[in-house]
């Protein structure tokens, strides 16, 4: 049974997940809505050229900016929970492929005419919205498996529970240590942070872990130990290295869902910075006309 | 003392005590026989400082001994000096071993080989003499007790307590009552519920469970007690729970089953019971006379356990021998008023044994039907008028006194029609779960129905086992009618319900195994089964069976050989008809033959098919068998409708839970994240919509019901004591308030005001709770009733991850392993 994700791939149940939503059917009328604009801009007859301001230019402007203003509706449809109409699967896969489509009929509208105005400036902040999007597409379509597997049926909070579970049975066990070691662990209860920020990169983390440096300054010394002093140090090396694979796998499921939101963070507030722009070149086109 | 007196009266309990008091207050020539050195032996052996209660409140009390609610001491004291003030003639340490003669020459038989003469008897000795007896292997040993005087004198010991009546749950909290005794309490209880203690009981022993002082187990029961093996006690009690065996580390068991009326030692004297059960009781009249003139029988010996009717009975029944033809039982007059409905004059015996006569209630006495219509009401119809509609929500059973009923049968049809007499119960499947009715039922001609609650039935039911059987071979009747009724005239449906035979099955627990000869039909009550088949060695998952269908008759047509294996899912009741009953019925019905043959082509088709292809999807296979088996774990065994979440697809944004609380006052119902995943497949801590749901078992109010389209939901008569949660194994109901009103989205969008969609913080809640404290109730899925497009968490879901399937539908081969590829 493959794993495609844009159908859903859980054994034995079948459904559709957005993008194969009824049968592609919002694909296929995305195709049919660039073919169609395609059709007309190549075989319209439009004098002297391909530009914004000819009769085709501002029908595909028009058809391009009440997409916009459609596609962003669903910021609002998505949170009408009592009188949405149909599914907001439904919405999201017609969001995707008229998104898609709008990258065709935007281009088509500038007919290449590009400079340093507002108007090209309204373009390239739709490209972006665009690209944030797809962005959006490609985490959506290959995070929640990664997310899934690694959760492994434990929530967010449970996993914190059981850091929480595991710092406590360490403190117990560390008042054993003494030394160099015990500072180790005292700095690792209280320096650790499950929430790392969010540019640092997963070898650096590793580097600079107070958990993790605990961890390998404690192995180190336990090379060097015997007898009691040696098992007081095995029980609390056990404990840290079960405590480094929750912080592991705890990051991972942050990070997981940070790579599932970063993009809206791209994606709205250009989709909002996209709408100003539009209204500026929509009233400069008419104001100067 | 004399040896020669009027009246004689044997036990000096409530009962006994209260006719003794009565008897010296007339001035009659009496003597009170006790068996023990002190007054009143059940209270006296109640555990020290147990408060002791005045139940039913409604009843009031006739007696020259004093009662009200207190502790045992209290009680013992205070009756030790009245029965010194009112000059009773006692004679403790003398007990009664044979009664001989009649009326107005009987001689008492004393153990100490005295006697006694007397013209009356009033035999008040109680039960607890007669305790019932544990009878599994194992049991017979000096540490299982059948008492508990002193619960503080238990110290660090593991302790099951066996019963859920009020002894048992009284014994439970006394052990676990102080931490620092160190007890591990737990309780088994084999129904569901507790419906035969007070619910001032079970409300503190779900208190203490909640505390985590004890354990409870409903729906178990012990299967034996067995040595335990290295590192574990030395005993352990081997338990059925309704997922399967559970073994309890004890050092004592407190058995408290109840007890029985010394049924020989009555039955020497000439005494009748109303039946051959165990717990029947001596027929008696209205005025307390056995079957043997002069001999009375008064309090739990007659049928009632609690004080204020032993009370009223010792005082009313010296009344009676004293000639006072007058006096009539403290609870006429309430009984007079419900009968009002009926007749303007309403002669109470005569209506108590008109009810008898149904044959349902045919084993209960008279006192505990007069008990029972003290809770139910009498309602009067005329001709064509409605009693219920199909999908009403009701928990009532109506018994039809007069006149008779015509049910719809077809919805869609409205002149199929079956009709039912007097004497017949209705509404009976409101005993089960609570669920909508099936049928629209009205009144054919004047009718008198008595409207009994759920609850006084279920009580009746598990005081009276005639009763409960009755129950179960209607239901059963009806069952079977439902299957086949179109096709089958009512004589066979009889002979049918005749030769079957009710089969219980534990979680797990197979009862058809591949390849053995039989054909037994298995019709399935309760519960769910599953259908497997072992292919080369390996076990493959074919079907999932729920209630209300039958499994077996491929065998008919296999030369009685069975074909795949059925085991229970969950706890499960079938009816068994034996295969050559059926094998008759068909040969000589040509139109059943054709219905089961129908259904048994579907089955068949999916048989050959899985043996055709399982060479080619194998591994297929096995994956669906494995995640049909993690379903099943997940309780979608007993599921009809329920939501997963395809984690391939899910993306963590969590608005199937802000949606659930956007459209339910702002709690939301389920939480996403919690709960088991299997193969991508998450199952959320969400209700399951159970047939049979655990949530119904101990409804105060009555207020879970189920909904025309399989919601099980709570309406607003709930009174938030948290006994569904509780019940419910999958821990999806929760006891909460409703938060204050929140800015609307656009003033949260625009200016951010408000928490946003979805459940606000406690945080947020508490800041603006303000004065208002609304009452916390029980908040649970409701499947989005009433609301247009169906339920809000998939509605909400952008990914298309979240779903709700019904296993009916969902754990068939054919469908999960591309049967209709």
């Amino acid at each position: 049974m493959s794993t495609t994700p844009e159908s859903g791939s859980a054994p034995g149940i079948r459904h559709e997940g957005f993008l194969a939503h009824a049968g592609y059917r919002y694909l296929k009328w995305s195709l049919a809505l660039m073919v169609f604009c395609l059709g007309l801009y190549l075989f319209a007859g439009v004098s002297p050229r391909h530009n914004g301001g000819t009769w085709l230019g501002y029908g595909l402007g028009s058809l391009g900016a009440g997409l916009i203003l459609w596609l962003s509706w669903l910021g609002i449809r998505k949170r009408n929970y009592k009188r949405g109409r149909g599914s907001l699967k439904a919405w999201t896969s017609a969001h995707v492929y008229l998104g898609l489509s709008l990258l065709l009929i935007g281009t088509l509208h500038t007919g290449f005419q590009f400079g340093w105005n507002v108007h090209t400036l309204a373009y390239a902040l739709m490209v972006a919205v665009i690209g944030s999007g797809l962005w959006g597409i490609w985490g959506y379509a290959t995070t929640p498996p990664a997310l899934s597997d690694n959760r492994m049926g434990r929530s967010q909070r449970e996993m914190l529970d059981s850091l929480a579970g595991l710092d406590r049975e360490l403190e117990q066990a560390a008042q054993t240590l003494e030394g160099s070691a015990l500072q180790q662990v005292q700095q690792a209860l209280q320096g650790t942070r499950v929430r790392p920020p969010w540019w640092m990169s997963k070898a650096r983390l590793e580097q600079v872990c107070p958990t993790a440096c605990a961890l390998r300054e404690l192995d180190r010394q336990l090379g060097g130990s015997s007898g009691d002093a040696r098992r007081r140090l095995e029980t609390v090396v056990r404990i840290l290295e079960r405590k480094v694979a929750l912080l592991n796998r705890a990051r991972r499921h942050i990070r997981h869902r940070q790579r599932l939101r970063a993009w809206l963070a791209w994606h709205v507030p250009l989709t909002i910075t996209l709408i100003g722009t539009l209204s500026a070149h929509v009233f400069s086109v008419f104001y100067y006309w | 003392m004399a040896n020669k007196v009027d009246i004689v009266i044997v036990g000096s309990g409530p009962a006994g005590l209260s006719a003794a008091a009565r008897a010296a207050q007339r001035g009659l020539s009496h003597l009170l026989l006790e068996k023990t050195d002190h007054l009143s032996d059940t209270i006296y052996k109640y555990q020290r400082g147990k408060h002791i209660m005045a139940t039913p409140d409604i009843l009031p009390i006739r007696s020259d001994v004093p009662f009200a609610a207190g502790s045992r001491e209290e009680i013992l004291e205070q009756w030790d000096r009245r029965s010194d003030e009112a000059g009773i003639q006692i004679r403790l340490k003398s007990e009664v071993v044979a009664i001989h003669g009649q009326q107005g020459d009987f001689r008492l038989q004393l153990s100490d080989d005295d006697s006694v003469q007397a013209r009356w008897i009033v035999l008040a000795i109680g039960v607890q003499g007669n305790p019932n007896r544990l009878t599994q292997p194992g049991t017979d040993q000096d540490w299982v007790h059948y008492q508990l005087d002193d619960p503080k004198a238990v110290l660090d010991e593991s302790i099951l307590v066996i019963g859920g009546g009020d002894a048992g749950i009284e014994n439970a909290l006394g052990l676990a009552a102080d931490p620092h005794q160190g007890n591990t309490v737990s309780l088994l209880q084999r129904a569901d519920g507790f419906p035969r203690a007070k619910a001032a009981n079970v409300k503190a022993l779900y208190h203490a469970q909640d505390e985590g002082r004890i354990q409870i187990h409903t729906g178990s029961t012990l299967n034996r007690v067995e040595a335990g093996g290295s590192g574990e006690a030395r005993w352990i009690a081997v338990i059925d729970t309704s997922e399967g065996e559970a073994r309890i580390p004890v050092d004592r068991i407190i058995a408290r089953l109840g007890a029985t009326a010394p049924r020989k030692f009555l039955e020497a004297a000439g005494v009748e019971f109303s039946g051959p059960d165990r717990e029947a009781f001596p027929v008696l009249s209205p005025q307390y006379q056995s079957s043997v003139a002069g001999l009375f029988i008064v309090g739990a010996l007659a049928g009632y356990p609690l004080i204020k009717h032993c009370l009223n009975q010792g005082h009313d029944v010296v009344e009676f021998i004293a000639g006072n033809t007058e006096l009539e039982p403290p609870d006429t007059p309430l009984l007079r008023e419900i009968l009002s409905v009926a007749e303007a004059q309403p002669d109470v015996e005569a209506w108590i044994a008109r009810i008898q006569q149904v044959p349902v209630f045919a084993e209960a006495s008279a006192l505990q039907l007069r008990e029972f219509l003290l809770f139910s009401q009498m309602r009067r119809y005329s001709d064509a008028e409605t009693i219920f509609q199909r999908n009403d929500s009701g928990t009532s059973i109506y018994v039809i006194l007069e006149g008779a009923v015509s049910v719809h049968i077809d919805p869609n049809d409205a002149s199929k029609r079956a009709r039912l007499d007097t004497g017949t119960l209705f509404g009976e499947l409101a005993l089960i779960s609570g669920r909508k009715r099936t049928a629209t039922i009205e009144a054919a001609g004047d009718t008198l129905l008595l409207d009994v609650p759920r609850t006084a039935m279920l009580r009746l039911m598990a005081a009276v086992p005639g009763v409960k059987r009755q129950m179960d071979r209607l239901s059963t009747w009806r069952q079977v009618g439902q299957l086949f009724g179109r096709l089958l005239p009512p004589e066979a449906i009889t002979r049918i319900v005749d030769a079957a035979e009710a089969v219980e099955l534990k979680a797990g627990e197979t009862v058809i195994a591949e390849g053995e000869q039989s054909t037994d039909i298995y019709i399935i009550r309760t519960g769910s089964l599953v259908v497997e088949k072992t292919i080369g060695g390996q076990t493959v998952f074919l079907s999932y069976v729920p209630a209300g269908n039958y499994v077996g008759e491929m065998a008919l047509f296999y030369e009685g050989r069975r074909t795949a294996s059925v085991r229970a899912a969950i706890k499960s009741s079938l009816v068994k008809l034996p295969g050559p009953v059926f094998e008759q019925l068909l040969a000589s019905n040509p139109q059943l033959r054709d219905s089961v043959e129908a259904q048994l082509a579907k089955r068949m088709r999916l048989n050959d098919y899985v043996e055709a292809q399982s060479e080619s999807f194998g591994s297929v296979v096995e994956m669906h068998t494995s995640v049909a088996n993690f379903l099943l774990q997940e309780g979608f065994g007993e599921a009809t409708d329920a939501l997963i979440i395809d984690e391939t697809l899910c993306v963590a944004c969590d608005n199937c839970e802000t949606a659930c609380a956007e459209v339910h006052d702002g709690i939301s119902r389920l939480d996403r994240e919690a709960g088991n995943t299997y193969a991508h497949i998450h199952v959320p801590t969400s209700c399951r919509h159970c047939a049979h749901p655990h949530c119904m078992t101990d409804c105060p109010p009555d207020a879970i019901h189920r909904g025309p389209d399989g919601e099980v939901f709570i309406d607003d008569s709930c009174i938030g004591c948290g006994n569904c949660a509780r019940h419910c194994p999958y821990g999806v109901i929760q006891i909460a308030a409703v938060p204050p009103p929140k800015p609307g989205l656009l003033a949260w969008l625009g200016f951010g005001l408000g928490p946003g969609p979805g459940e606000p913080s406690a945080e947020w809640t508490a800041r603006h709770r303000g004065e208002d404290k609304p009452p916390k109730k029980a908040v649970k899925c409701d499947m989005c009733k009433g609301i247009d497009g169906g339920p809000a968490c998939v509605r909400a879901c952008p990914t298309g991850a979240a779903l709700r399937i019904s296993p009916d539908d969902y754990l068939h081969l054919a469908q999960g392993a591309g049967g209709n590829r």
